[in-house]
Order: structure tokens, then C-alpha cells, then sequence
């Protein structure tokens, strides 16, 4: 067995800005995940179907646009609908304190904001990935 | 429900895993590829190589799209390598690709070469099997770097297409890489640049050299991907060498070479995981090379009495 953990990093919506992203990314590729990158301004169509094709543990999306609590549960709804019970989806940005207990009821595993140390994310998939 | 029965009756959910126990090299790997062997054949296997930066994802999406106004339904699976150094990789391949995304007759996957000593080729030779098997018409293999990796492509490939640009540096380099062996065609990316025109005469100064591709001459196809110039015309390359190989019986002799190759390299990757069970997990390779060591013995001695006790 040669298992990998497999994240989809995402960029839902219009805002065109993966500075953020990108670093996650790298973090997540420097801790021995193999993360697929699709770019900028994706739907939650388009981030479903490549997580079920990828076949990813995590799907992790970062927005800076304020669409989060359209956009993220819209994802969660998807890639439950394609069959896929176990992928971990977790958020990222510039999200309101506010915002994120109605996230995690809508399915979003955990949120980070900005300043988090990528390692705290890095930890959090290593400890929820089954 | 069975993995191989919904991967046949056209479930993507479960092609996607497929694909992931090969990766895995998971145990349950060798009964799925058993049960999906007989579904196999049918596939026209296209491999795109070149150097990085070269354009090959923007190419492929473009050829992918081609090939779907034509009908045909399209596999692509996009090898990216993996950091030697913390085992992860980022695959950026679907970034040139996400018109596709949406396309429910387009199935891409992105494939890290996790390192695996020459055990890509065949995980990826499985990969190309699935999509077969899952009813692909077009699939195409698109792989980075120079070297061995790029001729492990040609041995999956029923036409493999060899991704250029101007400004790499001169001639030597591409006769250096050994790219003029493997390409069935060449295409020149981002021709609307500088230096292609130039790049164009050297290759087909160097390929008229080449002694040994008596049958087919390599064309060579000017593209610019991102505007789709040249596309159509590609297309009509990779059809004529489709058609050249399978006239000339080519085709099934690289069937057939594919076909040993596959069988050479999952025989050694089978045989290297049971020695390595044998001999290391069991603690006998540290006795060995401690009696090495002390020059009480000699590998070839110890590799003898291995074999004998092996083979008993």
C-alpha cells in the first residue's frame, strides 16, 4: 500500500485573488499530500465533479469575496450527492467569526481565517482523514 | 455493490477508485485489474510529452474538445511530478482544463509520479486500462520531464506527440533529450513566438537524418494551443499515423511489445515486493550485510544462496 492523502484546493466564486490559496497549497504538498490546484473561479459544479474524479480525501476552498455561505454549503450538498460520504471539506478566507457556526452546520468541517499557521491545517486533515 | 460491475455499467464515482487502489498499489488491485482486463482494447491511446511549460494540458483541452465535437468520448490522465523531497505534489494540470470539467463525456485524472522505481508506468498503464474499460474512445496520457519517463509514455501510446517550443536552446538539446526517438509527431507550441520558424528547420534537418523511422516521417504540426491554431491540422496528423500504424501492422506490434513490457514489469514489481518481505521485513538483509561487513561472505554468495532457497 502506497496511500496518499489527496486534497482539492479550490477557489469558489468571482474573486480573483489565490495568493492564499497558492500558499496552502504548498504547505499541504510540503507535509506529503498530493494536491490538485484547479485555478481561479470555479462553481461548486465544477469543484464537485473534480473532487469525484480526482477522488480527494479533502476538498479545501478558500474565498475572499463574502459568497461563503452560498457557495460553501452549495459544495458540501453536491459532493454528499455525488455518493461521496467521507471527503472532508473544509474553508478558508476571509470569513466572519459570525458566519461559521451556520458553516459548520452546513457541513464545513472547520474554517480557518486568515493568520492561521498552515500547520494547524495541515494537523487537522492528518487527524480527520479516515 | 461490486467496483467493477458499477465501473461498467458507467459509474464515474467508481472509476475514480479504481484508479486510487491502483495507486494505492491497494490489495485489492490485482482482482479488479483481473475483471477489467476482458473489457479492455478499444481505446485509441494518445501521449502528450514535452518539456515543462511547453503547453501540453493547454493542448490536450483543446484536443480533447476536438475529439468530443467528433462524438468521441475522452479519458485524459495528467502525470505531474512528485517532490522528491516530502513525497507531495502539486497537480496543476486542470487548471487548462476546466471547460472540461462539466463534460460528462471527459474523465481526467492527475496522477503524481510518487517516485515509484519504473512502477509508474505500469500504475499508469493501468489507469489508461480503467478508462478503457470504463468505454473511453480517446485517452490521452500527458507526462512532464525528459528522460525515462517520457519512454515509458511511448509504450503506452498508440501515437505519441512530442510537445516543442522555441527558445529551449539549440539543436543538441533536443538530440540530448532523445525526444526525436520517441515523437510520432511534433508539435511546435506557441508558434506565434519567436524562433519558431527556426525551430522548425532544425527539426526537420535533424529528423531527415534519422535513419531508422524508414515507414513514417515525424510531421511536424505548428499550434498556437491557446488560440486553437493548428489544432484541426494536428488532429488530422495523429489520424494519419493512426491509419499508417494499423496498415503497416504497427500498431499491433506495439500492441504486443506493450503487452510484454506490462507483463516484465508487474512480474519484477511482484517479485521485488515478496523479496522484500522475504529478506527485509524479516530482518535477514541486516545479518547479511553485517557478515558483508566483516568480509565473512560475499553478495554474490549471499544472492546465490537466495535464489536456491527461493526457488525450492
Amino acid at each position: 500500500m502506497e496511500k496518499r492523502i489527496r486534497v482539492l484546493v479550490a477557489k469558489p466564486g468571482l474573486d480573483g485573488h489565490d495568493r492564499g490559496a497558492k500558499v496552502v497549497a504548498r504547505a499541504l504538498r510540503d507535509a506529503g499530500f498530493e494536491v490538485i490546484y484547479t485555478g481561479l473561479r470555479q462553481t461548486p459544479e465544477q469543484i464537485a465533479e473534480a473532487a469525484l474524479q480526482e477522488d480527494v480525501n479533502v476538498i479545501a476552498m478558500s474565498i475572499l469575496s463574502g459568497a461563503h455561505p452560498h457557495l460553501f454549503p452549495k459544495v458540501v450538498d453536491l459532493v454528499r450527492s455525488k455518493g461521496m460520504k467521507d471527503v472532508l471539506i473544509i474553508g478558508g478566507g476571509v470569513i466572519p467569526e459570525g458566519d461559521i457556526p451556520a458553516l459548520k452546520e452546513a457541513g464545513i468541517a472547520a474554517v480557518f481565517t486568515p493568520g492561521t499557521p498552515t500547520s494547524d491545517i495541515v494537523d487537522f486533515i492528518n487527524e480527520h482523514v479516515k | 455493490m461490486d467496483i467493477v460491475k458499477e465501473l461498467l455499467n458507467g459509474s464515474r464515482l467508481a472509476l475514480a477508485r479504481t484508479i486510487t487502489a491502483i495507486e494505492n498499489e491497494s490489495e485489492e488491485t490485482a482482482a479488479i485489474m483481473k475483471k477489467l482486463y476482458p473489457h479492455t482494447g478499444h481505446a485509441f491511446v494518445i501521449g502528450i510529452t514535452g518539456p515543462p511549460g511547453a503547453g501540453k494540458s493547454t493542448m490536450t483541452d483543446k484536443l480533447a474538445r476536438a475529439y468530443r465535437k467528433m462524438g468521441k468520448t475522452v479519458g485524459i490522465i495528467a502525470v505531474d511530478p512528485t517532490s522528491p523531497f516530502s513525497g507531495g505534489a502539486i497537480l496543476g494540470d486542470r487548471i487548462r482544463m476546466n471547460s472540461l470539467t462539466l463534460d460528462e463525456g471527459v474523465f481526467i485524472r492527475s496522477m503524481g509520479t510518487r517516485g515509484s522505481l519504473g512502477g509508474l508506468s505500469h500504475k499508469t498503464a493501468d489507469a489508461v486500462k480503467a478508462m478503457d474499460a470504463f468505454g473511453k474512445d480517446v485517452i490521452f496520457v500527458e507526462t512532464v520531464g525528459v528522460g525515462q519517463s517520457e519512454v515509458d509514455i511511448v509504450k503506452m501510446a498508440d501515437t505519441t506527440v512530442v510537445v516543442l517550443i522555441p527558445g529551449m536552446g539549440d539543436d543538441i538539446q533536443a538530440i540530448k533529450a532523445g525526444i526525436l526517438e520517441i515523437g510520432d509527431i511534433f508539435a511546435i507550441n506557441k508558434a506565434d513566438h519567436e524562433g519558431a520558424d527556426k525551430l522548425q528547420v532544425e527539426l526537420n534537418m535533424m529528423l531527415d537524418l534519422d535513419s531508422h523511422m524508414s515507414k513514417w516521417r515525424p510531421p511536424i504540426q505548428k499550434v498556437v494551443s491557446s488560440r486553437g491554431d493548428g489544432i484541426d491540422e494536428l488532429i488530422e496528423q495523429i489520424t494519419k499515423h493512426n491509419e499508417h500504424v494499423t496498415e503497416t501492422g504497427e500498431l499491433i506490434k506495439r500492441r504486443r511489445e506493450r503487452a510484454k513490457t506490462e507483463f516484465l514489469e508487474l512480474l519484477q514489481a511482484t517479485l521485488g515486493k515478496y523479496i522484500k518481505k522475504q529478506i527485509v521485513d524479516t530482518g535477514k538483509l541486516n545479518s547479511y550485510v553485517d557478515s558483508m561487513q566483516l568480509h565473512e561472505t560475499d553478495p554474490y554468495t549471499i544472492v546465490h544462496e537466495t535464489m536456491d532457497s527461493l526457488l525450492k
